[in-house]
């Protein structure tokens, strides 16, 4: 435990000298635990939470609750065991608070499965009321287990996905080539596979990894397998579209633009993010390369589209501003008459440039591979990221750009 | 006589008086001639030039008393005896002179005495013949008098008659004037003398209009005049007629005072039909403008360019010169008939001209004789200006722009070729890559496909320069426009040829790393991309300054012109491709390896696997892939710098064949202790040591190209290990193909303590991911290894 301590400090020192402050910067997990299993608490949206599930095949699994204290810059840390194995997927119920899904690896008789299953979380732990500072991990609390994605007929599960602004009811999992759509009964008590799916195709076809579309009644989902990005129809379980070889080597992750019903984006092992149209999949809209290795998570912000958040395996977190392809007017487009209204003519707006596509900043306080990053729920401004030797570290966009994009 | 003294003194002095004797002799022989002289008219310089010297004795003044007196005071006696002989001799010899001529002359005298006796009495019978004369020519003139008073009348008469018969003669040819204009009007006949005659009588009828008679001479003439003026109007419309016959016509027609505003307007219109029908006839020539869509391949014009241009610069024109110039006798000086029209005409009609021609330069698709290309054009040029001294107004700018755009399209032609060319070789050396070779025989290296490449296309620009001189020649006289000494040799050859075909061959080669290698095109071979980049290098390093420095010399740029593009701009581009090739090339290599690597992570269960007993095949696999990149790499890049190598790695190179038991930096990673000394150690090393980055901009150098790829490799199976759950054995087999790696590749690499860096993390990770922790002791992971 002193070591522990030691490298702590040795590690906030260290970004010290990187970053001259500690406002940005916040590294909270403790060393033992590796962690590639990151979410921010969905439902909630007035305080600032990451869940974040840990990997260790020796000692027992966590979820960390991560509360940031926005004002004062505090982290609370509440941790919750979840002793089934260790964790390679986790996402958040939309409807509630208290739910959460895992997808984990199960080991025995000399197999590996990855299994999926539905927790609620202690009802105390849900909206962070727990105020105390004081070492949380001496009382460490357990998930209940509300149900089992049953995937024994269908293989190891990739990632479970919820429907967006859904009521929680409706999950979607990937498992190895399926498609599977549960249905949530009984206040989660029991999963019910509603609908299925299976890509056929030549060799051993492997889901890597999901999305689910918050547009059009959130009937569309993307998948990602090898090189190739597949749109699906939930209620007829048909493909309905497909990007071939969408990257050059393995698609790792795909995002879908809140606010552009057709806008996708995708990132991969040739380290590229692109933005695709999916009525027109030939081409990318768009291809950003600033990346030095496999590019594991791209996310669109919430609200604002053109602020697109990346992390690599190059160690690297990287904030790009696309403001070319997103939902707000390219350009400066003050409304005139406004203006002549307003008293001041000079006002400062006419005079700003407009962004162009560009990065933003690149976060350098991982010292190993990033697997997740995540928008806050709660913050629009706020974000984190996780890299495998369990560094969480929390920015905010630089206050200058958010002006700009905020007036 | 002073002569005679004097040689008498002489005398007087020698001893022979003999001597002296003769000389007196000789001195009298002149003597007789100087009296008869003296009678006739001394000279005045002799006159005055003799004193009058009164003992001279052959003087006028001769005084003999002062002369004895003189002789007889002043000299000796023997002296005295001598003159005295002397003198005595001289009289004889003058006596017998006197007598002698007295003789000759006798005879003369005696008959001129006779002849005057006989004229006298001639001049008295003669007197008496003049009067006779006198006499009769008194009569002869009276006589004459009489006969010219009665012959007067007849005289006046007769000139009279002969006045009045000229006047009827003058009167007789001009009632003849109508016959004669009508014989010489006539059809076929000779209406210039017609012409001429009219002309003569013309002022004399008009003069004498008021009688009646010669009115109607003249009305009949006029009429006639207007008969042959309306069948020269007719002969002017007949489409048929020479450039030179229609002006005899106009002429003439002009002769007759028909106006000339209209006869101007006659002759442009039969100009102009007879131009166009030349012209028709060259684009009779030219397909039809709209060739049938489908039909691809239109067939080749008929005849070549040269002989196009010949054809229509002899007939067009020619012709056109020829009117011009009969157009300018005929007209001069008309008023209505101003130069602006055939101005204009003319104009209008080159216009046409350049049209045509301009279809027929761009039938020349292909890249025929270029040569055959600039004497036609400089042929056209030359008849041009010809034309233009002439008509300056008949379109300098577009001929001269004419010429300059064929050149341009030329130009931009062969800009072409020259990229066809590229990617011929380009395709070429991809076949020679692609081509199966047979096991043992090696096929060309890639130092040869480059130096072939690179050769044929410097050798092909050479080539394409030289043809673009011709448009510069000295002997072409199109060169000596502004623009072709000027702009085209900088903004057309410069930039538009070299220039940008170097810009195209950076951006070509750039595309081959630029597109997407999963979409489109079969990517190209990483072997291709090598080159390209060693082309590109090379090309930064001498051949775009060779070949701009070469167009340069061929084609001087002028001072003032605008900026042309620096070669260290296009250097950069080069660099900047070849930087970009290579990084392709490590990352096309790198994935390659990278994908070999993962599949083998991903398929194998490293949960159920046996005790390693060998190093796994793919890992063989991979040390063999790296050797052939790095023999491949070697042959066209330099071997660049490695780090100085520690003695510690040197040991363990050693270590490899003395199989010692030195243990490396690997070995201890494995000491089964705490797994937290490991993590602590990793992370302590992690935070003093730099930061990697896999998919960074490489070296020209083959080390540097080798440690990017290795090092894109190993983070690979970094990341793949991780995403693994390893057994024990697996654990082990990791360590054996970490170790077996380290051995092998630590030598390709600039520093190996990346590769070191890179396989500790691998270790780590594995061991991290390992359910049973429990690593191989390191001697048996060595004995393995080296049984590999």
């Amino acid at each position: 435990m002193v070591q522990q301590q030691q490298l702590q400090n040795i590690s906030i020192w260290k970004a010290v000298l990187l970053k001259g402050t500690l406002v940005n910067f916040t590294s909270i997990l403790s060393y033992e635990n590796m962690a590639r299993a990151l979410t921010p608490q969905t439902a909630e949206t007035d305080a600032i939470r990451f869940l974040i599930g840990t990997q260790s095949l020796r000692y027992d699994n966590q979820i960390h609750i991560i509360d940031f204290d926005d004002e004062n810059n505090i982290i609370n840390k509440n941790v919750l065991l979840h002793q089934v194995g260790e964790i390679w997927h986790i996402s958040t119920s939309p409807a509630d608070k208290g739910v959460l899904a895992t997808c984990y690896n199960k080991t025995s008789d000399g197999k590996v499965m990855t299994c999926a299953a539905v927790w609620r979380m202690p009802k105390e732990l849900e909206s962070g009321s727990h105020e105390s500072p004081d070492d949380s991990s001496s009382n460490t609390q357990t998930l209940e287990l509300l149900c089992h994605l049953d995937n024994t007929a269908h293989g190891n599960m990739a990632c479970v996905m919820w429907e967006p602004m859904g009521d929680g009811k409706k999950i979607i999992s990937l498992a190895d080539n399926n498609i599977l759509l549960w249905d949530l009964q009984e206040s989660s008590a029991e999963a019910v596979l509603s609908s299925s799916a299976a890509l056929e195709g030549k060799g051993q076809l492997k889901f890597t990894s999901g999305r689910w579309s918050p547009h059009h009644n959130c009937t569309q989902i993307a998948t990602a397998n090898d090189t190739t990005v597949r749109g699906w129809d939930t209620r007829t379980m048909r493909q309905i579209y497909c990007i071939e070889n969408a990257h050059g080597q393995l698609v790792r992750d795909l995002d879908f633009n809140p606010n552009k019903q057709y806008y996708l984006a995708s990132c991969g092992d040739d380290c590229k993010v692109k933005f695709w149209d999916t009525r027109n999949v030939m081409e990318p809209v768009k291809t950003l390369e600033e990346h030095s290795h496999w590019v594991w998570n791209v996310r669109y912000n919430h609200s604002h589209d053109q602020l697109i958040l990346t992390g690599s395996s190059d160690s690297r977190v990287i904030l790009s501003n696309m403001v070319s392809i997103s939902s707000e007017p390219f350009g400066h487009m003050v409304d005139d008459d406004e203006l002549s209204d307003q008293e001041d003519q000079h006002q400062e707006e006419k005079v700003k440039e407009p962004l162009q596509d560009s990065v933003i900043a690149t976060y350098e306080e991982h010292e190993d591979s990033v697997y997740a990053v995540e928008w806050s729920s709660a913050d629009p401004w706020l974000f984190a990221s996780l890299s495998y030797d369990g560094r969480l570290v929390i920015n905010r966009v630089p206050r200058a750009l958010k002006y700009h994009i905020l007036l | 006589m002073a002569e005679a003294a004097g040689s008498g003194a002489g005398g007087r002095g020698s001893p022979e008086p003999g001597t002296g004797t003769g000389t007196g002799t000789g001195g009298g022989w002149r003597r007789p001639h100087g009296p008869l002289q003296r009678y006739y008219g001394p000279s005045a310089a002799e006159t005055a030039e003799a004193a009058p010297d009164p003992a001279d004795i052959n003087g006028p003044h001769f005084d003999p008393e002062v002369f004895l007196n003189k002789v007889r005071s002043e000299c000796p006696l023997g002296q005295l005896l001598a003159r005295e002989a002397a003198l005595g001799r001289e009289i004889r010899a003058l006596d017998s002179d006197m007598q002698t001529l007295l003789y000759e002359n006798y005879n003369k005298f005696i008959s001129a005495t006779d002849t005057i006796r006989k004229m006298k009495v001639d001049f008295r019978r003669m007197e008496a013949e003049m009067d006779d004369l006198a006499a009769n020519m008194a009569a002869i003139s009276t006589s004459s008098a009489r006969v010219s008073a009665a012959l007067q009348d007849r005289h006046r008469r007769g000139a009279q008659l002969a006045g009045v018969q000229a006047l009827l003669r003058k009167l007789q040819s001009l009632v003849e004037v109508p016959g004669r204009l009508r014989r010489w009007a006539a059809p076929g006949a000779e209406p210039a003398r017609a012409l001429r005659c009219h002309a003569r009588a013309r002022a004399v009828l008009r003069h004498y209009r008021h009688l009646p008679s010669f009115r109607a001479i003249e009305d009949e003439s006029h009429a006639i005049m207007a008969e042959l003026a309306q069948r020269l109007r007719a002969r002017l419309r007949d489409e048929t007629l020479e450039p030179k016959e229609l002006s005899e016509c106009v002429e003439m027609l002009l002769q007759l005072e028909e106006p000339p505003e209209e006869l101007c307007q006659e002759f442009l219109s039969h100009a102009g039909a007879r131009l166009e029908a030349e012209l028709a006839a060259l684009e009779a020539e030219l397909p039809p403008a709209d060739p049938p869509s489908g039909t691809a391949a239109t067939p080749p014009p008929a005849s070549d360019i040269l002989d196009f241009v010949d054809r229509g610069s002899s007939s067009f024109v020619g012709t056109l010169c020829l009117l011009a110039t009969s157009y300018r006798s005929l007209f001069q000086g008309h008023p209505g008939a101003g130069g602006g029209r055939l101005e204009s005409f003319a104009a209008a009609l080159t216009n046409r001209y350049f049209q045509l021609l301009e279809q027929r330069l761009a039938l020349e698709r292909g890249l025929g004789d270029t040569s055959l290309l600039v004497r036609a054009l400089d042929r056209f040029h030359r008849r041009l200006r010809a034309l233009l001294q002439l008509l300056p107004a008949a379109g300098a700018e577009p001929g001269a722009e004419l010429v300059a755009r064929a050149a341009r399209e030329r130009v931009q032609r062969y800009l072409r070729a020259l990229q066809t060319f590229f990617l011929g070789c380009l395709g070429d050396v991809r076949q020679a890559l692609a081509a199966p070779r047979p096991p043992g025989k090696e096929g060309p290296g890639l130092p040869d496909l480059l130096a072939t490449l690179a050769a044929s296309v410097l050798g092909q620009l050479k080539a394409v320069l030289a043809y673009v001189q011709l448009f510069t020649a000295r002997d072409v006289a199109f060169a000596s426009l502004p623009y072709f000494k000027g702009e085209f040799c900088v903004a057309a050859v410069r930039e538009g040829l070299v220039v940008a075909f170097l810009r195209w061959l950076c951006r070509t080669a750039r595309a081959f790393a630029e597109s997407p290698p999963e979409r489109g095109a079969p990517a190209a071979p990483p072997a291709l991309l090598l080159l390209l980049a060693r082309l590109c290098l090379d090309y930064e390093a001498t051949t775009i300054s060779y070949v701009l420095t070469l167009t340069d010399e061929q084609f001087p740029p002028q001072d003032g012109d605008p900026a042309v593009t620096p070669a260290a701009e296009l250097c950069a581009e080069a660099r900047a491709a070849a930087q970009r090739l290579l990084d392709h090339y490590v990352q096309v290599q790198g994935a390659a390896v990278a994908q070999m690597l993962r599949k083998s992570v991903e398929t194998r269960d490293w949960l159920g696997t046996v005790e390693p007993r060998n190093v796994r095949a793919v890992m063989k696999r991979v040390v063999e892939d790296i050797t052939a990149i790095d023999v491949q790499v070697g042959q066209l890049f330099e071997e660049g710098v490695r780090r100085a190598q520690s003695s510690d790695s040197s040991r363990r190179a050693f270590s490899v064949y003395s199989s010692s038991r030195a243990p490396g930096r690997y070995a201890p990673s494995y000491t089964p202790s705490a797994p937290m000394d490991t993590h602590l150690l990793s992370n302590i090393q992690k935070l003093f040591s730099e930061r990697i980055d896999i998919f960074s901009p490489v070296e020209f150098n083959k080390v540097s190209v080798l440690t990017g790829i290795i090092k894109i490799s190993l983070k690979t199976l970094l990341e793949c290990v991780r995403l693994r759950t390893l057994g024990r054995f697996g654990l082990q087999q990791v360590q054996v193909d970490g170790h077996y790696l380290q051995l092998y590749l630590w030598r390709f690499a600039a520093d190996e303590r990346v590769v070191q860096g890179l396989l500790d993390e691998v270790a780590a990770s594995a061991a991290h991911r390992c359910l049973d922790p429990v690593p191989m002791e390191h001697s048996v992971v060595e004995l393995i290894c080296e049984r590999g």
